[in-house]
């Protein structure tokens, strides 16, 4: 009798929570801390950093150089652990998860790989399929699948039979997304990923990372230090400098033309009209 | 999209497997005493059925009591180097890592004449010495082709080519102090051959040969992703730690396996992996068995050509593979510098 109710209260939890999307990824009162040797003072403190996102949502992790975009997300990818402090994707934390579990979950995108050998556009995000089989097995219909709807989804079927190193910059960079995409993760992080980018190379990413939170079943957060474009397609800010968490929030609530000046050491000037994002102009002398 | 199937990687092998064949059965027709590929397929047949007495002795004494344990000897070397070459390849992410390049077939071989003297009648104590010799060269090469806490390519090369001339020089002296023992010839640790016999029984070596290639094998999906960067096999999910503890330990005992039973024959480890990358691709679920078995096929062959180029004299096998596999390396060297 017992059992039957708990699973029923069980199921109707269940229930609620596919209906309304949760907390994908909760960081709390985390903080990192490194020094050049055990014993010396820490040169740089991050933290500490609290913020969490929901399914759908795009996060982007805001600061000029040196100010910790890069540190959070080796956190948030689980390469680094905290000092203090926690960070869970999923309801689980991250540094208790076995290395299988956590590419299940969190995807990292970094800049272009250097390859040993050639290999073809589809192996190389079949390897995003890894974490999902188990040793030695080799891959299924369904693993082949993934890969071609995380082709399409990045827009690159076209690519699918040719080789890595014969692709653009732009076109790989597609491609590396389409294998974090073949993971199938909660969590898709990417490091800076409109670095090697021209503005029209960049609007067309941000939209299709805003179209993969929109559409996809992942919180996507990215590393930026592009202020209009996080402004333009993000749903959440988080504002760092020199490893303190200034601000988190919404772009409206985060951009505040005096906290930029001071954060980007830059003249810069926030405009924001009712119901539309805010934007930031560079100020010339005048 | 051609996606690998385990059948794929069977039929591949079995077709490897049969070209193994018909260069063993071309090595066994060769030799002094004159027997044709028909008896010789005959006296295989049976004597793979266990019909000894339906094979006349002199055909059992020419097949089974000469030439099919040389062959066997250099199916066995063939397997174990080209393994070890595609696993160090993997494991230090450099295209022309090879056992004998490196000088880890050199530190196998020092560690081989070292137990010689130390302990010439224990069993085995050669094959464990040579497996310490190599995985011994093999980390020093590693710590030395660093720089700046990066794995150099160059560097790792220069590293393993420094180790190779000093662990030759050392044989050289220890071969020419003690010249009065029994420490077969100095040719032999240096070039390497199959013309002696070793004094453990085959079964065994073929056993730790099977032991290392399965662990190398199990590791060749994590391979596939090591080999695309260690940083992202990790965010893969990859254990890159134990994996490449695993690699390095079953590498350095293939190496040794093959050395304390032919000597430091080169090239094979560089040159297998590579044609069959060209044939069948990159994917080491497929690489492996087919540089074990292609491996096994090159020395076979070059054995056989060592024994009949310049007959009645036989040249070391590792001259053939040295000849063939030195203008290969050129190649390879001179593609990735471009």
């Amino acid at each position: 009798m017992n059992a039957s109710k708990e699973d029923r209260a069980l199921a109707s939890q269940a229930i609620s929570l596919r209906g309304a999307p949760q907390a994908c990824l909760k960081v709390e009162q985390t903080s990192y801390a490194y020094a050049a040797t055990d014993r010396s003072a820490p040169e740089f403190t991050l933290g500490p950093v609290s913020f969490e996102a929901k399914e759908h949502e795009l996060v982007a992790i805001l600061g000029p150089n040196a100010s910790g975009k890069s540190t959070l997300l080796k956190l948030l990818a689980g390469l680094e652990k905290p000092l203090a402090g926690r960070i869970e994707v999923d309801g689980a934390e991250i540094s208790t998860l076995d290395l299988r579990t956590r590419a299940k979950r969190i995807a990292l995108v970094q800049q272009e790989s250097e390859l040993l050998f050639p290999v073809r556009v589809w192996e190389y995000v079949l390897q995003g399929r890894y974490p999902h089989g188990r040793r030695l097995r080799f891959e299924s219909d369904g693993d082949f699948l993934t890969v071609g709807n995380a082709l399409s989804q990045v827009g690159a079927e076209a690519l699918r039979d040719r080789w890595m190193e014969h692709i653009s910059g732009g076109e790989k960079q597609r491609v590396i997304l389409a294998r974090a995409l073949a993971q199938q993760p909660s969590l898709l992080l990417l490091d800076e990923p409109t670095q090697h980018l021209d503005i029209g190379g960049k609007v067309e990413l941000l939209r299709r990372l805003r179209r993969l939170a929109d559409e996809g079943r992942h919180t996507v957060l990215i590393v930026t230090h592009e202020l209009d474009l996080a402004a333009e397609f993000s749903d959440r800010i988080v504002l760092l400098h020199k490893g303190k968490c200034l601000r988190v929030g919404k772009p409206a609530e985060v951009y505040e033309s005096d906290l930029l000046e001071e954060v980007f050491e830059a003249p810069l000037q926030v405009e924001i009209r009712s119901g539309e994002r805010p934007r930031v102009i560079l100020r010339g002398n005048g | 999209m051609r996606p690998l199937t385990s059948r794929r990687v069977l039929g591949i092998c079995l077709l490897l497997l049969a070209v193994l064949f018909v260069a063993v059965v071309i090595s066994l027709r060769m030799g002094a005493y004159p027997i044709s590929v028909r008896d010789i397929v005959m006296t295989l047949f049976n004597g793979a059925l266990g019909r000894r007495e339906r094979i006349p002795s002199e055909f059992w004494l020419v097949v089974f009591g000469l030439r099919l344990p040389r062959i066997a000897l250099g199916i066995l070397v063939g397997a174990a180097l080209s393994t070890a070459g595609a696993g160090f390849q993997a494991l230090l992410r450099n295209p022309l890592a090879d056992p004998y390049v490196l000088g880890v077939s050199s530190g196998a071989a020092l560690g081989a004449i070292l137990s010689l003297i130390a302990l010439p009648f224990t069993p085995g104590a050669i094959q464990a010495a040579a497996f310490a010799g190599a995985a011994a060269t093999i980390a020093a090469v590693y710590f030395l082709g660093r720089r700046g806490g990066q794995l150099d390519s160059a560097t790792l090369l220069l590293a393993g080519i420094v180790a190779a001339t000093f662990l030759s020089a050392v044989i050289i002296f220890l071969m020419t102090s003690l010249s009065g023992r029994d420490l077969r010839g100095m040719a032999f640790w240096l070039m390497g051959d199959l013309s002696s016999s070793p004094a453990v029984n085959l079964r065994w070596l073929y056993l730790v040969l099977i032991i290392a290639l399965g662990s190398i094998y199990t590791t060749s999906a994590d391979l596939n992703l090591i080999l695309t960067g260690e940083q992202e096999a990790r965010h893969l999910g990859v254990n890159v730690n134990r994996v490449k503890l695993v690699v390095y330990v079953a590498a350095s005992v293939l190496t040794g396996l093959a050395v304390s039973v032919s000597g430091a024959i080169g090239y094979v480890g560089l040159l297998v992996p590579h044609v069959m990358r060209m044939l069948f691709g990159t994917d080491y679920r497929l690489l492996i068995p087919t540089s074990a078995i292609g491996g096994a096929i090159i020395i076979v062959v070059a054995d056989l050509l060592a024994r009949t180029i310049v007959a009645p004299t036989e040249l070391p096998v590792g001259a053939m593979t040295a000849i063939a596999g030195a203008p290969v390396f050129i190649y390879l060297m001179r593609r990735r510098v471009r």
